[in-house]
């Protein structure tokens, strides 16, 4: 099965890279920008989902600074 | 009759793909004691009596930094090494595996400036009751090295109050110094047993100075050799 996990900075954690990319934007003529957060995509093939958050509490993520979301292709 | 020499101390430093400090953090070692590399897929700690964990780019910090060396069959026996008391000093990248290992609280992100920085900065001695400050006053500057991009320290407000409380906050930026960004200006952390020790700033290159521009990182190495020495005395 493919999955995806989606990792990003927990909320309320200064984001830098996000801050960066919300200050571009407008400066390149895109208006109505704001609450822009960076973050990693990891896409995998995995025969057991169940695994998966497992996974990300382990290795994928750091759950004390992260969030993660788990996305399965149907 | 001649009295025979106390046994020196051995430090073991970890060597790991990607390590880059681990020579600078071997000649360091070896001004206060004896001192051998570890391979990251070694198991066997060579009989150290201390663990550097050295800065450098583990594994190409590939995931996060620190991420993947954590579960290096060394680590594994540092890990084991640390729950039995053992001195455990993590340096920059070091540190981030002591992090990602939970043998510390909290994690280092991204600096605020979003940039390798790499300057002298001046420290400030929180706390000189440990094995790794040992030689050092309450309050007195080190002035040591610091070169990183990962290097702002996080730690959820609950988590930073029991550091402050229980003396493992070590090491502060001095006013100003504080480049990455981190939480309450921290350079440095232990556990709450004391016996594992990680910082951004690298006391291996500040050794001499003649090339280090200071010798005040050589005082976090004589620390751990005086406790390992006054532990057998």
């Amino acid at each position: 099965m493919r999955a995806r996990v989606l990792i990003r900075p927990k909320a309320g954690i200064l984001d830098p890279q996000g801050e960066a990319v919300e200050r571009a934007l407008p400066a390149l003529g895109f208006a109505g920008v704001g609450n822009v957060h960076v973050g990693r995509l990891v896409e995998l093939d995995v025969e057991d989902a169940s695994q998966l958050e497992a996974m990300c509490e382990k290795l994928l993520a750091n759950p004390l600074v992260e969030d993660y979301e788990i996305v399965l292709e149907a | 009759m001649r009295s025979v020499p106390a046994p020196q101390m051995k430090f073991g430093v970890l060597q790991f793909p990607g390590s880059c400090d681990d020579l600078d953090a071997l000649q360091a070692a070896r001004r206060v004691g004896d001192a051998e590399l570890i391979w990251h897929a070694d198991r066997d700690l060579a009989g150290a009596d201390a663990i550097i964990v050295p800065g450098g780019f583990s594994y190409g910090d590939y995931l996060r930094a620190g991420a993947i060396a954590r579960f290096s069959p060394a680590m594994e026996s540092v890990i084991e090494f640390a729950s039995d008391g053992g001195l455990v000093l993590g340096i920059c990248n070091g540190f981030q595996v002591l992090c990602e290992a939970r043998l510390l609280p909290g994690a280092l992100l991204g600096n605020a400036n979003r940039r390798f920085t790499f300057r002298q900065v001046e420290l400030e001695v929180l706390y000189s009751g440990g094995p790794f400050t040992a030689a050092c006053a309450l309050g007195e500057r080190l002035s040591i090295p610091a070169k990183h991009a990962w290097g702002r320290y996080y730690a959820d407000a609950q988590t930073l109050a029991a550091m402050d409380r229980g003396g493992q906050l070590v090491l502060r930026y001095a006013p100003g110094e504080n480049f990455n960004g981190s939480l309450h200006d921290i350079a440095g952390v232990c556990n709450e047993r004391g016996n594992v020790f990680g910082l951004m700033p690298h006391p291996e290159h500040a050794v001499d100075q003649l090339t280090g521009g200071s010798a005040d990182g050589l005082k976090i190495f004589e620390s751990m050799r005086m406790t390992v020495e006054g532990a057998r005395a």
